[in-house]
Protein backbone atom coordinates (compact mmCIF):
# COMPACT_ATOMS: atom_id res chain seq x y z
CA UNK A 1 0.00 0.00 0.00
CA UNK A 2 2.86 2.36 0.87
CA UNK A 3 4.33 2.00 -2.63
CA UNK A 4 0.94 2.63 -4.22
CA UNK A 5 0.41 5.76 -2.11
CA UNK A 6 3.86 6.97 -3.06
CA UNK A 7 3.32 6.45 -6.79
CA UNK A 8 -0.07 8.16 -6.52
CA UNK A 9 1.49 11.19 -4.83
CA UNK A 10 4.21 11.41 -7.49
CA UNK A 11 1.55 11.29 -10.22
CA UNK A 12 -0.56 13.91 -8.44
CA UNK A 13 2.43 16.27 -8.31
CA UNK A 14 3.26 15.58 -11.95
CA UNK A 15 -0.35 16.20 -12.97
CA UNK A 16 -0.47 19.42 -10.97
CA UNK A 17 2.82 20.47 -12.59
CA UNK A 18 1.50 19.78 -16.09
CA UNK A 19 -1.72 21.70 -15.43
CA UNK A 20 0.04 24.70 -13.91
CA UNK A 21 2.63 25.08 -16.72
CA UNK A 22 -0.22 25.00 -19.24
CA UNK A 23 -2.31 27.53 -17.30
CA UNK A 24 0.64 29.89 -16.95
CA UNK A 25 2.00 29.22 -20.44
CA UNK A 26 5.59 28.84 -19.16
CA UNK A 27 8.14 26.66 -20.96
CA UNK A 28 9.25 24.64 -17.90
CA UNK A 29 8.32 20.94 -18.35
CA UNK A 30 5.49 19.78 -16.05
CA UNK A 31 7.47 17.05 -14.22
CA UNK A 32 10.17 19.61 -13.29
CA UNK A 33 7.59 21.91 -11.72
CA UNK A 34 6.10 18.83 -10.00
CA UNK A 35 9.53 18.02 -8.58
CA UNK A 36 9.97 21.58 -7.30
CA UNK A 37 6.52 21.56 -5.69
CA UNK A 38 7.15 18.19 -4.02
CA UNK A 39 10.50 19.46 -2.74
CA UNK A 40 8.89 22.61 -1.34
CA UNK A 41 6.15 20.50 0.30
CA UNK A 42 8.76 18.33 2.04
CA UNK A 43 10.70 21.41 3.16
CA UNK A 44 7.54 22.90 4.69
CA UNK A 45 6.48 19.66 6.38
CA UNK A 46 10.06 18.97 7.46
CA UNK A 47 10.15 15.33 6.33
CA UNK A 48 9.82 13.04 3.33
CA UNK A 49 6.74 10.77 3.69
CA UNK A 50 7.80 7.12 3.81
CA UNK A 51 5.48 6.24 0.93
CA UNK A 52 7.06 8.80 -1.38
CA UNK A 53 10.52 7.72 -0.25
CA UNK A 54 9.73 4.09 -1.11
CA UNK A 55 8.23 4.88 -4.51
CA UNK A 56 11.07 7.22 -5.36
CA UNK A 57 13.77 4.69 -4.39
CA UNK A 58 11.96 2.07 -6.47
CA UNK A 59 11.78 4.29 -9.55
CA UNK A 60 15.24 5.79 -9.26
CA UNK A 61 17.06 2.51 -8.57
CA UNK A 62 16.28 1.33 -12.11
CA UNK A 63 16.30 4.70 -13.76
CA UNK A 64 18.37 3.37 -16.69
CA UNK A 65 15.58 0.98 -17.67
CA UNK A 66 13.25 3.92 -18.24
CA UNK A 67 15.53 5.26 -20.99
CA UNK A 68 15.50 2.03 -23.00
CA UNK A 69 12.33 2.58 -25.13
CA UNK A 70 13.59 6.07 -26.07
CA UNK A 71 16.99 4.58 -26.95
CA UNK A 72 15.38 2.01 -29.23
CA UNK A 73 13.86 5.03 -31.03
CA UNK A 74 17.27 5.38 -32.65
CA UNK A 75 15.89 2.95 -35.21
CA UNK A 76 13.56 5.63 -36.60
CA UNK A 77 16.40 8.14 -36.87
CA UNK A 78 18.98 5.95 -38.59
CA UNK A 79 18.57 8.00 -41.78
CA UNK A 80 19.27 11.35 -40.18
CA UNK A 81 22.01 9.96 -37.98
CA UNK A 82 23.69 8.47 -41.10
CA UNK A 83 23.35 11.79 -42.99
CA UNK A 84 24.74 13.89 -40.17
CA UNK A 85 26.85 11.34 -38.35
CA UNK A 86 29.93 13.55 -38.08
CA UNK A 87 28.36 16.59 -36.37
CA UNK A 88 26.15 14.34 -34.22
CA UNK A 89 28.90 11.97 -33.04
CA UNK A 90 31.54 14.62 -32.43
CA UNK A 91 29.14 17.09 -30.82
CA UNK A 92 27.83 14.39 -28.45
CA UNK A 93 31.23 12.97 -27.56
CA UNK A 94 33.23 16.17 -27.21
CA UNK A 95 30.47 18.18 -25.59
CA UNK A 96 29.83 15.49 -22.98
CA UNK A 97 33.55 15.13 -22.21
CA UNK A 98 34.07 18.92 -22.04
CA UNK A 99 31.01 19.34 -19.80
CA UNK A 100 32.09 16.62 -17.38
CA UNK A 101 35.70 17.77 -17.13
CA UNK A 102 34.80 21.45 -16.79
CA UNK A 103 32.02 20.87 -14.24
CA UNK A 104 34.18 18.56 -12.10
CA UNK A 105 37.09 21.03 -12.09
CA UNK A 106 34.84 24.03 -11.40
CA UNK A 107 33.10 22.19 -8.54
CA UNK A 108 36.44 21.05 -7.07
CA UNK A 109 37.94 24.52 -7.29
CA UNK A 110 34.94 26.49 -6.03
CA UNK A 111 34.33 24.14 -3.09
CA UNK A 112 38.00 24.58 -2.09
CA UNK A 113 37.63 28.35 -2.16
CA UNK A 114 34.45 28.34 -0.14
CA UNK A 115 35.64 25.80 2.42
CA UNK A 116 38.84 27.85 2.92
CA UNK A 117 36.83 30.93 3.76
CA UNK A 118 35.58 29.52 7.05
CA UNK A 119 33.02 26.80 6.22
CA UNK A 120 35.12 24.00 7.71
CA UNK A 121 32.21 22.64 9.73
CA UNK A 122 30.99 21.16 6.46
CA UNK A 123 33.70 18.49 6.68
CA UNK A 124 33.14 17.57 10.32
CA UNK A 125 29.98 15.56 9.95
CA UNK A 126 31.55 13.15 7.46
CA UNK B 1 5.33 -19.58 -40.46
CA UNK B 2 3.25 -21.96 -42.63
CA UNK B 3 1.56 -23.26 -39.52
CA UNK B 4 -1.72 -21.31 -39.23
CA UNK B 5 -1.63 -21.60 -35.43
CA UNK B 6 1.68 -19.79 -35.22
CA UNK B 7 0.69 -17.01 -37.57
CA UNK B 8 -2.50 -16.47 -35.57
CA UNK B 9 -0.39 -16.06 -32.49
CA UNK B 10 1.84 -13.62 -34.38
CA UNK B 11 -1.16 -11.56 -35.50
CA UNK B 12 -2.33 -11.40 -31.90
CA UNK B 13 1.09 -10.46 -30.54
CA UNK B 14 1.73 -7.68 -33.04
CA UNK B 15 -1.59 -6.06 -32.15
CA UNK B 16 -1.03 -5.88 -28.41
CA UNK B 17 1.33 -3.78 -26.28
CA UNK B 18 2.15 -6.92 -24.28
CA UNK B 19 5.00 -7.94 -26.57
CA UNK B 20 6.76 -4.55 -26.60
CA UNK B 21 6.54 -4.21 -22.83
CA UNK B 22 7.67 -7.76 -22.13
CA UNK B 23 10.66 -7.71 -24.49
CA UNK B 24 11.78 -4.39 -22.97
CA UNK B 25 11.79 -5.84 -19.47
CA UNK B 26 13.34 -9.15 -20.56
CA UNK B 27 16.09 -7.37 -22.56
CA UNK B 28 16.86 -5.09 -19.63
CA UNK B 29 16.87 -8.04 -17.23
CA UNK B 30 19.36 -9.93 -19.40
CA UNK B 31 21.46 -6.80 -19.95
CA UNK B 32 21.53 -6.12 -16.22
CA UNK B 33 22.59 -9.69 -15.45
CA UNK B 34 25.37 -9.40 -18.04
CA UNK B 35 26.40 -6.10 -16.44
CA UNK B 36 26.65 -7.77 -13.02
CA UNK B 37 28.66 -10.66 -14.58
CA UNK B 38 31.26 -8.17 -15.83
CA UNK B 39 31.49 -6.77 -12.26
CA UNK B 40 29.82 -3.55 -13.28
CA UNK B 41 32.15 -2.68 -16.14
CA UNK B 42 30.95 0.68 -17.54
CA UNK B 43 31.43 -0.76 -21.04
CA UNK B 44 28.68 -3.30 -20.36
CA UNK B 45 26.21 -0.51 -19.52
CA UNK B 46 22.76 -2.17 -19.42
CA UNK B 47 21.18 0.59 -21.52
CA UNK B 48 23.61 -0.06 -24.38
CA UNK B 49 23.18 -3.83 -24.31
CA UNK B 50 19.40 -3.78 -24.00
CA UNK B 51 18.93 -1.12 -26.71
CA UNK B 52 21.23 -3.12 -29.03
CA UNK B 53 19.28 -6.33 -28.33
CA UNK B 54 15.91 -4.65 -28.94
CA UNK B 55 17.02 -2.91 -32.15
CA UNK B 56 18.33 -6.23 -33.46
CA UNK B 57 15.05 -7.88 -32.52
CA UNK B 58 13.00 -5.22 -34.33
CA UNK B 59 15.21 -5.38 -37.43
CA UNK B 60 15.11 -9.16 -37.58
CA UNK B 61 11.39 -9.58 -36.84
CA UNK B 62 10.24 -6.59 -38.88
CA UNK B 63 8.16 -5.17 -35.99
CA UNK B 64 7.88 -1.39 -36.45
CA UNK B 65 9.05 1.00 -33.76
CA UNK B 66 5.47 2.26 -33.39
CA UNK B 67 4.21 -1.25 -32.64
CA UNK B 68 7.08 -1.80 -30.23
CA UNK B 69 6.45 1.54 -28.54
CA UNK B 70 2.81 0.64 -27.94
CA UNK B 71 4.27 -1.51 -25.16
CA UNK B 72 7.48 0.41 -24.52
CA UNK B 73 5.50 3.55 -23.69
CA UNK B 74 4.50 2.13 -20.30
CA UNK B 75 8.15 2.08 -19.28
CA UNK B 76 8.85 5.39 -21.02
CA UNK B 77 5.91 7.00 -19.21
CA UNK B 78 7.57 6.38 -15.84
CA UNK B 79 10.27 8.94 -16.71
CA UNK B 80 7.74 11.62 -15.70
CA UNK B 81 7.06 10.40 -12.14
CA UNK B 82 10.78 9.51 -11.86
CA UNK B 83 11.58 13.18 -12.51
CA UNK B 84 9.16 14.21 -9.74
CA UNK B 85 10.78 11.54 -7.53
CA UNK B 86 14.12 13.39 -7.79
CA UNK B 87 12.71 15.75 -5.15
CA UNK B 88 13.44 13.01 -2.59
CA UNK B 89 17.27 12.75 -3.00
CA UNK B 90 17.27 16.52 -3.32
CA UNK B 91 15.50 16.83 0.02
CA UNK B 92 17.66 14.16 1.69
CA UNK B 93 20.88 15.87 0.60
CA UNK B 94 19.60 19.31 1.44
CA UNK B 95 21.78 19.83 4.52
CA UNK B 96 24.93 19.09 2.51
CA UNK B 97 23.62 21.19 -0.32
CA UNK B 98 23.12 24.11 2.03
CA UNK B 99 26.80 24.06 3.02
CA UNK B 100 27.90 23.79 -0.60
CA UNK B 101 25.14 25.80 -2.25
CA UNK B 102 27.40 28.42 -3.79
CA UNK B 103 29.92 26.00 -5.42
CA UNK B 104 27.01 23.80 -6.56
CA UNK B 105 25.15 26.76 -8.03
CA UNK B 106 28.25 28.03 -9.87
CA UNK B 107 29.15 24.56 -11.21
CA UNK B 108 25.56 23.91 -12.20
CA UNK B 109 25.10 27.11 -14.18
CA UNK B 110 28.51 26.74 -15.86
CA UNK B 111 27.91 23.04 -16.55
CA UNK B 112 24.44 23.50 -18.05
CA UNK B 113 25.72 26.42 -20.15
CA UNK B 114 28.76 24.48 -21.36
CA UNK B 115 26.68 21.37 -22.17
CA UNK B 116 24.19 23.27 -24.32
CA UNK B 117 26.63 25.82 -25.78
CA UNK B 118 29.33 23.35 -26.75
CA UNK B 119 26.94 20.87 -28.37
CA UNK B 120 25.15 23.54 -30.44
CA UNK B 121 28.42 25.23 -31.47
CA UNK B 122 30.18 21.97 -32.34
CA UNK B 123 27.22 20.71 -34.40
CA UNK B 124 27.04 24.08 -36.10
CA UNK B 125 30.76 24.23 -36.95
CA UNK B 126 30.65 20.67 -38.29
CA UNK B 127 27.73 21.48 -40.58
CA UNK B 128 24.84 19.95 -38.64
CA UNK B 129 21.33 21.10 -39.62
CA UNK B 130 19.42 23.53 -37.43
CA UNK B 131 17.05 20.75 -36.35
CA UNK B 132 19.97 18.63 -35.17
CA UNK B 133 21.52 21.60 -33.33
CA UNK B 134 18.24 22.30 -31.52
CA UNK B 135 17.74 18.61 -30.76
CA UNK B 136 21.25 18.49 -29.26
CA UNK B 137 20.94 21.61 -27.08
CA UNK B 138 19.10 20.04 -24.10
CA UNK B 139 20.88 16.64 -24.40
CA UNK B 140 22.36 16.66 -20.89
CA UNK B 141 18.98 17.00 -19.14
CA UNK B 142 16.89 13.98 -18.25
CA UNK B 143 14.68 12.69 -21.12
CA UNK B 144 11.21 14.15 -20.44
CA UNK B 145 12.69 17.56 -19.68
CA UNK B 146 14.99 17.51 -22.71
CA UNK B 147 12.15 16.41 -25.00
CA UNK B 148 9.92 19.23 -23.76
CA UNK B 149 12.65 21.82 -24.29
CA UNK B 150 13.57 20.43 -27.70
CA UNK B 151 9.97 20.84 -28.82
CA UNK B 152 9.88 24.44 -27.60
CA UNK B 153 13.07 25.48 -29.40
CA UNK B 154 12.40 23.76 -32.73
CA UNK B 155 14.19 20.43 -32.33
CA UNK B 156 12.77 16.94 -32.85
CA UNK B 157 11.71 15.55 -29.44
CA UNK B 158 12.13 11.91 -30.52
CA UNK B 159 15.64 12.58 -31.86
CA UNK B 160 16.44 14.44 -28.64
CA UNK B 161 15.37 11.37 -26.65
CA UNK B 162 17.90 9.28 -28.57
CA UNK B 163 20.65 11.91 -28.15
CA UNK B 164 19.87 12.13 -24.42
CA UNK B 165 20.32 8.37 -24.07
CA UNK B 166 23.61 8.38 -26.04
CA UNK B 167 24.88 11.31 -23.95
CA UNK B 168 24.06 9.44 -20.76
CA UNK B 169 25.86 6.36 -22.02
CA UNK B 170 28.97 8.36 -23.02
CA UNK B 171 29.02 9.95 -19.56
CA UNK B 172 28.50 6.65 -17.75
CA UNK B 173 31.16 4.84 -19.79
CA UNK B 174 33.87 7.54 -19.78
CA UNK B 175 33.09 9.39 -16.53
CA UNK B 176 35.18 7.60 -13.91
CA UNK B 177 38.22 7.35 -16.25
CA UNK B 178 37.99 11.06 -17.10
CA UNK B 179 37.85 12.08 -13.44
CA UNK B 180 40.91 9.92 -12.79
CA UNK B 181 42.85 11.60 -15.62
CA UNK B 182 42.07 15.14 -14.51
CA UNK B 183 42.78 14.23 -10.88
CA UNK B 184 39.35 14.94 -9.38
CA UNK B 185 39.00 12.57 -6.42
CA UNK B 186 36.19 14.18 -4.43
CA UNK B 187 32.97 12.18 -4.84
CA UNK B 188 30.92 15.35 -4.42
CA UNK B 189 32.57 17.04 -7.42
CA UNK B 190 32.44 13.81 -9.46
CA UNK B 191 28.76 13.35 -8.67
CA UNK B 192 27.84 16.92 -9.59
CA UNK B 193 29.71 16.62 -12.91
CA UNK B 194 28.10 13.27 -13.69
CA UNK B 195 24.58 14.49 -12.94
CA UNK B 196 24.98 17.73 -14.90
CA UNK B 197 26.51 16.05 -17.98
CA UNK B 198 24.90 12.61 -18.04
CA UNK B 199 21.56 12.82 -16.13
CA UNK B 200 19.93 9.54 -15.01
CA UNK B 201 22.17 7.10 -16.83
CA UNK B 202 25.23 8.81 -15.35
CA UNK B 203 23.55 8.81 -11.92
CA UNK B 204 22.92 5.07 -12.12
CA UNK B 205 26.67 4.67 -12.77
CA UNK B 206 27.56 7.11 -9.96
CA UNK B 207 25.60 5.05 -7.41
CA UNK B 208 27.88 2.14 -8.33
CA UNK B 209 30.96 4.15 -7.31
CA UNK B 210 29.60 5.41 -3.97
CA UNK B 211 26.28 6.42 -2.48
CA UNK B 212 27.66 9.91 -1.92
CA UNK B 213 28.57 10.29 -5.59
CA UNK B 214 25.16 8.90 -6.54
CA UNK B 215 23.28 11.24 -4.25
CA UNK B 216 25.12 14.29 -5.56
CA UNK B 217 24.67 13.11 -9.12
CA UNK B 218 20.93 12.73 -8.53
CA UNK B 219 20.86 16.15 -6.96
CA UNK B 220 22.76 17.69 -9.89
CA UNK B 221 20.46 15.93 -12.35
CA UNK B 222 17.39 17.34 -10.57
CA UNK B 223 18.81 20.85 -10.38
CA UNK B 224 20.09 20.80 -13.94
CA UNK B 225 16.71 19.65 -15.23
CA UNK B 226 15.38 22.85 -13.72
CA UNK B 227 18.32 25.01 -14.86
CA UNK B 228 18.22 23.57 -18.40
CA UNK B 229 14.51 24.35 -18.69
CA UNK B 230 15.19 27.96 -17.76
CA UNK B 231 18.60 28.65 -19.34
CA UNK B 232 18.73 26.66 -22.58
CA UNK B 233 15.88 28.28 -24.59
CA UNK B 234 17.33 31.66 -23.78
CA UNK B 235 20.92 30.56 -24.55
CA UNK B 236 19.98 29.02 -27.88
CA UNK B 237 18.42 32.32 -28.97
CA UNK B 238 21.59 34.09 -28.01
CA UNK B 239 23.85 31.65 -29.91
CA UNK B 240 21.62 31.96 -32.98
CA UNK B 241 22.14 35.71 -32.84
CA UNK B 242 25.93 35.34 -32.82
CA UNK B 243 26.21 33.95 -36.34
Amino acid sequence: MQFLNGITLLLVYQLAGEIIVRLLGVSIPGPVLGMVMLFVTMMIRGRAPESVEQASTGLLSHLSLLFVPAGVGMITHFGRIADEWLPITLALLLSTVITMVATALIMQQTSRWFTKTGQMQGQNDE
Amino acid sequence: MNNPGLSDIWVYLSATPLLGLTVTLVAYGLAYRFYLKTNGSPLANPVVTSVAMLITLLLVSGISYNDYFAGGQFVHFLLGPATVALAVPLYQQFSRLRQLWLPVLISLICGVGIAAGSSVLLARLLGGSLEVQMSLAPKSATAPVAMGISENIGGLPSLTAVLVVITGIIGAVLGTKLFEWIGVKDDTAKGIAMGVAAHGIGTARAFQVSSRMGAFSGLAMALSAFATAILVPWMVDWIQGLF
